[in-house]
């Protein structure tokens, strides 16, 4: 397994690090070198902020290799609040507690691993958003 | 240009060929192809073929397919796009008799599945995603579709029940179809209480993976001559593309790529959906059904899953789906799949299917790959 291939993401795995449209204003992860929605090239880093809510959601029982040791495990696609849809796993939740609007906030957690002494993915994975400390 | 015309099918029954390669399938079906066309030779071979190398290490196919139907000398390419693998190939081949470059053209689609099991089958399917960004998730092609349909029964506020009867139609058509994979009615008792793979799509909302090739022999109408009266024409050949990854598209429930597809072909034939009297859609999974229904134009947006709730999907209703047994029913050799479907739709147009026969002149096949990034949608007509 490549190591180059995953560490070439870091920015987008770990910083959730995507680009805004200067023309159009549209924010876009992930990143792109053309904007989909007014086909300009002139797209500028934006950093998102990693909350959003639920947009969808689904328990996984028969996983592709490499994600058998995480079954069952919840995928989902997540609304960001600057716009993007998201797909990525909910995490630290109780599959009976997850709802389609429900505020979720990104983390960093083990993606997958490749092989017993293989190389370890890390990336972003949303869990419900931590009640603001008063 | 000229038309294009179908003087020859051929196909292997879907199944588990646990003692046959993508080579022995994809060769038996041409060569049954070509008996029917009465063709000696082509002009070329366009074979679609979606993992190959992924399950059996073999790249290179058409060359291999070729040659083992004794047809080394032939051009020969093998065409890629997932699902919808098998109909491009298709289309590859009506546009090289459509533009006159070549007369007579051999087209097939393989898939040799049964070689990968569990894990590595879902490994396989889901490289027809975002590699990046949805697989390395560990969402898999099946949760992907999942995603869709709890969305899709949230904001349409239907039931889970409610997509029972795509599955139930698809296995009652199946039935009669002796090249189907399951050839076995199914109740709503049984949908419901179905194994999950991803909820909320279970093992009854899912086609199985399965082997099998299918073939079409297609011809100019120079080389159709006097046949003309009795051979099917293709008279809508049309493909579209729409963001590879559900997350990039505007409004995932709507299928983009599957309505400006199906909108080209009935340019093409200068009809609309109304003029359609049956339709092989890319129920891959119940929810496919649904919003292809919607996306070609025969249901509104909320509204596909309510025509399999009202009969209109039957073999006697207003448009008629799976009519041999679809994917779910036939079975979904991914990469021939998109041949079955016009093999099927050229059984029903010459008054061959039996039991399944639908009183029609105008035919629709659609082909899906991934979950939704290639959409490819063929129109034929009865002679």
């Amino acid at each position: 397994m490549s190591l180059a291939r995953h560490w070439r993401l870091q920015n987008q795995r770990y910083r959730l690090l995507g680009v805004q449209c200067e023309d159009c204003g549209a924010r876009l992860f992930p990143r792109r070198q053309v904007c989909p929605r007014c086909k300009s090239q002139n797209l500028q880093r934006y950093q998102f902020g990693g909350e959003g809510k639920v947009y969808s959601h689904t328990v996984v029982y028969d996983a592709p290799a490499g994600y058998e040791g995480f079954v069952p495990y919840i995928g989902a696609l997540v609304e960001l609040e600057e716009g993007p849809l998201i797909a990525a796993q909910l995490t630290d939740v109780d599959i009976d507690d997850v709802q389609i609007g429900m505020p979720v906030e990104m983390v960093t957690r083990r993606l997958r691993q490749y092989g017993e002494d293989g190389l370890i993915v890390y990336g972003y994975k949303f869990r419900p958003k931590l009640k603001e400390a008063p | 240009m000229t038309k294009v015309y179908v003087v020859g099918i051929g196909q292997t029954p879907v199944r588990e060929h646990w003692d046959r390669s993508a080579r022995d399938l994809a060769v038996s079906s041409v060569l049954e192809a070509i008996e029917q066309a009465g063709v000696e030779k082509a002009d070329a071979i366009y074979v679609g073929n979606a993992l190959s190398g992924e399950v059996a290490g073999q790249e290179h196919l058409a060359a291999l397919v070729a040659d083992f139907a004794g047809m080394a000398g032939t051009e020969a390419v093998r065409i890629e796009a997932a699902g919808a693998s098998g109909a491009a190939a298709v289309r590859m081949g009506c546009l090289a008799v459509a533009s006159g470059l070549q007369e007579v053209v051999i087209v097939t689609g393989v898939e040799k599945m049964s070689d990968l099991t569990g894990p590595a089958v879902e490994e396989a399917l889901v490289t027809a995603t975002d590699e990046e960004y949805e697989a390395i998730h560990g969402l898999s092609l099946v949760a992907l579709n999942a995603l869709l349909m709890r969305r899709y029964i949230y904001e349409h506020h239907v039931e889970r029940s409610d997509f029972a009867h795509f599955s139930i139609n698809a296995h009652k058509n199946a039935s009669n179809n002796e090249y189907a994979m399951f050839r076995r009615p199914i109740t709503v008792d049984a949908f419901v209480n179905a194994r999950m793979i991803a909820d909320p799509i279970s093992l009854l909302d899912s086609a199985p993976v399965a082997d099998g090739a299918a073939s079409l022999v297609l011809c100019s109408e120079k080389v159709v001559g006097e046949r003309a009266n009795s051979a099917v024409e293709i008279v809508a050949s049309a493909a579209a593309t729409d963001a590879m990854a559900l997350h990039d598209r505007g409004n995932p429930l709507f299928l983009q790529g599957v309505y400006e597809s199906a909108q080209r072909a009935y340019a093409q034939a200068g009809i609309g959906p109304e003029d359609i009297d049956l339709f092989e859609l890319h129920d891959a999974f119940t929810i496919m059904g649904a919003l292809s229904l919607e996306g070609c134009g025969f249901a509104s947006e909320g509204e596909g899953v309510r025509l399999g709730i009202d009969g209109e999907i039957a073999l006697e209703g207003r448009i008629p789906i799976s009519t041999m047994g679809g994917l779910k029913g036939r079975g979904h050799p991914v990469g021939a799949t998109g041949v079955y479907q016009v093999v099927e739709l050229v059984q029903q147009l010459r008054g061959e299917a039996g039991a399944n026969q639908v009183d029609g002149r105008l035919g629709m096949a659609q082909s899906i790959g991934g979950s939704g990034a290639t959409v490819v949608t063929h129109i034929l007509k009865s002679p």
